[in-house]
């Protein structure tokens, strides 16, 4: 019974930060939520019995995979305002999502 | 309670597909789209777990409980876990792609790169 | 109708169909958590017969090995690809080594904690590995817990301190032998007589840490080919994040 209960919270606070991390346009913010919901995933995935996959969870989706956009963004930014300072500056650079 | 768990996890992997193809579709940065991506292979992780879990079942790691003590499903896991590596390594490569298309096209919104070819003038 | 109003309306109708269709193909579906899983009771019987305590690994890597050998291959490929993506183009410059780029305006307890944690999770990530046939973990949870542990190098001190804690010559060859391993490892039970990829090698009794025959090999193998792939793929991202940059007249 507290099992049920427990993997029925925890359906819900993934489908919560899911629909939190489609929803933040801005991609430096969007990695953070993005690393949140990892957890939250992997939190889900110990109480439905499966360590081995949230371990690899937790490794990969939690902390390698929004490491990654986080030096995507630094990187896309810096291009995209050096390319900026070139070009005449009546022309927007779009950064955000 | 039964009820319940006939719906809720359905409804929840069907729900994070649909929000984050919702995503994909009205994004405006790559990023986001890669991102985005990153959370629709995520509720296939959800949907497979939730299919080769038992009630009263404990994990398929028998370290510290006897066989023959009911477990869940391994072979889903393992199926999770190759899926998880992989989808990491593809995010990985999509996000190599969106810095290549900063450096020749000087943008990443989706609706100003309509193709292949350098020198984008809007 | 003007383009985006097109575009929403095209979102909405696909949405909503795709919606119904997944409505109707779970309403099919029995409910979960009382469900028999025949296969199941099959791979948990194949792994006790191994003396594979941890039967997920008993799956990935004795089991349904070939599909492992697939997935360490495309994390190989992931690595070699981003080498080549994001290599210095004739157009970009890459600053002095010896710069101190490093994360800003870091807290001092930030930087002790990263020198602390630095060790115990590095070893860590050898327990995990080595631990794969036995309790949760694996090569591959193995590999990322080394690959992030060793960046914690990077927090406690610079980008110049990890550089040279992370020789990518090295890294290089640890991939390739990673990859290479598996694959000989394989071979090595058709000289047994037994097919590609079998597990040939005794196994002990449940639980100790020398059972399960190959899997430890396996495990071992998958670890340092995953652990220095990342490593390789983080090293060129930070790389471009911090060090290129494009070559313009005036210094950035």
């Amino acid at each position: 019974m507290i099992a049920d209960v427990l993997v029925g919270v925890l359906l819900i606070a993934t489908a919560i930060t899911g629909t939190a991390v489609a929803l933040t346009r801005e991609p430096m913010r969007q990695a953070l939520v993005l690393s949140a919901y990892g957890l939250v995933l992997g939190v889900l995935m110990v109480a439905l019995q499966a360590p081995d996959v949230a371990l690899a969870q937790i490794g990969i989706g939690t902390a390698i995979v929004p490491l990654l956009v986080v030096l995507t963004v630094a990187k896309v930014d810096r291009e995209l305002s050096a390319r900026e300072d070139e070009t005449e500056p009546d022309e927007a650079g779009e950064r955000e999502g | 309670m039964s009820d319940l768990f006939g719906v809720l996890p359905y409804a929840v992997a069907a729900w994070i597909l649909l929000v984050g193809c919702y995503g994909i579709a009205t994004s405006r940065s790559f990023i986001h789209v890669v991102v985005c991506l990153s959370l629709v292979q995520s509720s296939t992780y959800l949907l497979l777990l939730m299919v080769g879990w038992s009630r009263d079942a404990t994990a398929p790691v028998f370290g510290d409980v006897d066989p023959g003590v009911p477990v869940v499903d391994p072979v889903v896991q393992a199926l999770t876990l190759t899926d998880i590596v992989v989808g990491g390594a593809v995010t990985a490569l999509l996000l190599s792609l969106t810095i290549q298309l900063a450096k020749r096209q000087g943008s990443i919104d989706p609706d100003r790169i309509r193709s292949l070819e350098e020198e984008l003038e809007e | 109708m003007t383009r985006l109003a097109a575009s929403r309306l095209l979102l909405a109708v696909g949405g909503l169909g795709t919606a119904v269709l997944l409505l109707l193909a779970f309403g099919g579906l029995p409910d979960l958590g009382d469900v028999p899983h025949p296969y199941a009771d099959r791979a948990v019987q194949a792994a006790l017969g191994h003396d594979t305590a941890n039967v997920v690994s008993s799956v990935n890597f004795d089991q349904r090995a070939f599909d492992t050998l697939g997935e360490e291959f495309v994390m190989l490929a992931a690595a070699v690809s981003a080498v080549l993506l994001l290599r210095r183009f004739h157009d970009e410059e890459q600053d002095a080594h010896d710069l101190g780029y490093g994360p800003r305006d870091v807290w001092s307890a930030a930087h002790l904690v990263g020198f602390a944690l630095l060790a115990p999770t590095i070893l860590v990530g050898l327990y995990v590995v080595a631990h794969g046939a036995v309790s949760p973990g694996g090569g591959f949870q193995g590999g990322a817990v080394l690959a992030t542990g060793l960046h914690l190098a990077y927090l406690a001190g610079d980008y110049s301190i990890l550089r040279r804690v992370r020789p990518l010559a090295v890294f290089d060859m640890a991939e390739a032998i990673g990859a290479a391993g598996f694959v000989l490892l394989g071979i090595s039970a058709l000289f047994v007589g037994d097919p590609f990829l079998a597990n040939w090698l005794p196994t002990g009794t449940l639980g100790d840490l020398a059972s399960a025959g190959m899997v430890e090999l396996f495990n071992v193998a998958v670890g340092m080919e995953v652990a220095s792939a990342l490593v390789l793929l983080l090293a060129k991202f930070l790389d471009q994040a911090l060090v290129v940059r494009r070559d313009t007249d005036e210094s950035p």
